[in-house]
């Protein structure tokens, strides 16, 4: 009979095997999926994780696709190591566009080499903002943060609306909802010539970088840390769970923010209703499968990239539904937890030895 | 009068998906499971209802294969759970990102196809009475199904033995336990109620509320659902009287858009989820409240003999 035994100590190994498990495991699903569906799965494969990915052109897009899910990805870090579950990051990011938008279409005639940074900052302050209001909902009124950040991000959704159809719309766009063109002095400089690989990807890689720092060596990320491992010890070490709380929604707000803005003034060049394929949720799952640590998440970051790229090329090459880069998601995060499971459990073929303790010995081991 | 009586039967209409979908996170959460996964599986609901419903010809196939979706859903959640101690919070998220990504993986070839939703049936002699009539007697079959259940549900919890049983697994499970109680058993069942119930919403707006599957329908009811039951205090009462007002908040924009109101029809789409944001700043502004009506053991793995 098969029994879940809790490990004496925690599985290290498991902890770094288990998201390369729930990847073999979702690949496997895949290609059960594929078969399923009378497609070959070979083929499929091939299509999803490498042709997208085969030449300069398909890995200056996948840097592109991993610059907002880094940079959501390191704010939300902070958030998760403090067990703050905060799924704003989606809302932040669709305010940091809006913010950034805001302004880009302000300075439209404008040249000179500080307009990018007002824009960009203009994207962090709406993003940090839009994070506050869940902080201060937690801080001072108690209120649980999924639902509010869940909350806050169809608000956004619908703020990002409002301002393509009203304030930032077009006059001249034929009656198409988004903004103007922004100012090339309001765009991300190129780093590849010739691809559309933008300085996004920097902050992304800086501030996964600062995050890994940040825990690594400073009081702060100590702090925060032991908030999320002990509410208790840290109440009794002194540490404001109030300030923590605030500093970790700001950080991930604008970081967040900073993504939104990077998307509206890197590839895109304007505001649209579509500006996020749902970024900020995917980086929920580079969080979880990287391990909340800066290089993990930069590994997670990649993968889930090409997601959204192998779902594009699924739909063009083998007339699959788009839909697949959301199954794939899902499918990874729920292997992954699962695989988690034996971080902290084994299984045993047979009946532990019984411990003659009272409680155990009333209570045995739950079969699995 | 004839204005607010419609406005009240189309509140009726928008409450009963949240009523249902509440009603069944409610039994799941006081058993002491959060699960956070209740929009993945209206959406799993949603699709299957309305895919069942369009090849085999009959709403009843469509609702029961829903629910059946539903239940499915909420096992794979139970297993991590409940079964693996997983996080909870983490397990719902997955729950529901999945669920997104499935049910508009399934639904992709059935996106825009019509479909003769459910239709009002009145009862007789109760639905000629003035105002109530309309409101309550003249709606479709889901409608009435949804106030049983809520009654059923009520009445188990306060009344059963099963519903004590509940309770308690979810107030002390080390206790329950101590009792001969299997209290992974009992939060397995609870945990697929609410699976089915989540997927029976999901029916209600793809056979029903609008007739039809697009991608993302449920537009945030599964998680104001989970909102929902923290302000019902986790009560059954306070949950209908809640759902019905939910309902409201989630129809006043067409009504202010029919009395003439100029606004921006973006604006007015965010209403629900400022009432929402709202609801749950007047409840949960004191924390000792909250602690005291919060089932002790609400988002607690519980492993026997750990």
């Amino acid at each position: 009979m098969l029994l879940l035994e809790r490990r004496p100590v925690d599985s290290s190994l498991m902890r770094w095997a288990s998201p390369v498990l729930a990847l073999v495991l979702t690949v496997l699903t895949g290609f059960v999926l594929f078969l399923a569906m009378g497609k070959d799965p070979v083929e499929g494969l091939r299509f999803f994780f490498i042709t997208p990915i085969s030449d300069l052109i398909g890995l200056a897009e996948l840097g592109l696709k991993m610059a907002p899910l880094l940079l959501c990805a390191a704010g939300l870090t902070v958030c998760y190591r403090a067990k703050l579950w905060n799924i704003g990051a989606e809302g932040h990011f669709l305010m940091g566009a809006v913010g950034a938008s805001a302004v880009a279409v302000q300075l439209v005639d404008m040249t000179g080499f500080w307009v990018l940074p007002v824009v960009l900052l203009a994207g962090i302050l709406s993003g940090a903002l839009w994070a506050a209001i869940a902080a201060g909902l937690k801080t001072h009124l108690h209120c649980n943060e999924i639902l509010t950040t869940i909350m806050l991000n169809y608000i956004a959704l619908n703020l990002l609306l409002y301002a393509v159809h009203g304030p930032l719309k077009d006059p001249y766009g034929f009656g198409f909802p988004q903004s103007v063109m922004f100012a090339d002095s309001a765009l991300l400089p190129e780093l590849i010539p010739g691809t559309r690989l933008h300085l996004g990807l920097a902050f992304g890689l800086l501030a996964a970088v600062a995050v890994w720092v940040m825990f690594a060596r400073s009081f702060i990320g100590f702090q925060l840390k032991v908030v999320g491992q002990d509410h208790r010890a840290a109440a009794f070490a002194g540490f404001g769970a109030r300030r923590l709380t605030w500093f970790a929604f700001l950080v991930g707000g604008a970081t967040a923010g900073l993504a939104g803005a990077s998307e509206v003034t890197g590839p895109i060049g304007q505001l649209v209703p579509q500006v996020s394929p749902g970024y900020g949720y995917t980086a929920i799952i580079v969080v979880f499968l990287g391990r909340m640590h800066a290089l993990g998440i930069i590994a997670a970051s990649a993968l889930l990239a090409l997601t959204f790229i192998g779902g594009e090329m699924l739909q063009i090459a083998m007339n699959m539904p788009k839909a697949v880069t959301g199954l794939f998601q899902g499918l990874l995060l729920f292997y992954l937890l699962t695989c988690d499971a034996f971080i902290h459990y084994r299984i045993r073929l047979r009946r532990p030895a019984r411990q003659f303790t009272p409680r155990a010995a009333t209570t045995a081991t739950q079969e699995a | 009068m004839e204005l607010l009586t419609n406005i009240l039967a189309a509140t009726v209409v928008a409450g009963t998906p949240l009523l249902l979908v509440a009603l069944g996170e409610l039994i799941c959460e006081r058993s002491g499971v959060l699960n956070l996964g209740q929009e993945g599986m209206m959406l799993i609901g949603a699709v299957a209802g309305f895919v069942a419903a369009l090849t085999s010809g009959s709403l009843i196939v469509g609702v029961a294969a829903a629910m059946l979706a539903g239940i499915g859903m909420s096992l794979l959640f139970a297993f991590m759970a409940v079964t693996l101690a997983a996080n909870q919070y983490a397990a719902g998220l997955a729950l529901t990102i999945f669920g997104t990504g499935l049910s508009a993986f399934l639904g992709a070839g059935f996106v825009g196809e019509p479909i003769d939703g459910f239709t009002r049936v009145a009862i007789p002699l109760l639905s000629d009475i003035p105002v109530i009539g309309r409101v309550l007697f003249d709606q479709d079959p889901m409608v009435y199904l949804s106030l049983f259940l809520f009654a059923s549900v009520a009445v188990f919890l306060r009344r059963s033995r099963g519903g004590l049983l509940l309770r308690a697994v979810g107030e002390d499970p080390e206790a329950a336990n101590a009792n001969g109680l299997k209290v992974l058993v009992v939060r397995y069942m609870a945990v697929a109620f609410g699976g089915g119930m989540a997927g029976m919403a999901g029916a209600y707006l793809s056979l029903a509320y609008t007739p039809m599957w697009t991608e993302n329908m449920t537009a945030g009811r599964g998680w104001i659902a989970l909102a929902l039951v923290v302000f019902a205090t986790w009560r059954p009462e306070r949950l209908l009287l809640g759902a019905y007002l939910f309902g409201a908040a989630s129809i006043l924009h067409l009504v202010l858009q029919g009395l003439g109101w100029k606004s921006s029809p973006e604006l007015l789409a965010m209403l629900p989820y400022m009432v929402t944001i709202l609801m749950l700043v007047l409840l949960s502004w004191n924390p000792a409240r909250t602690r005291l009506n919060t089932p002790l053991s609400l988002g607690q793995p519980y492993r026997p003999g750990r």
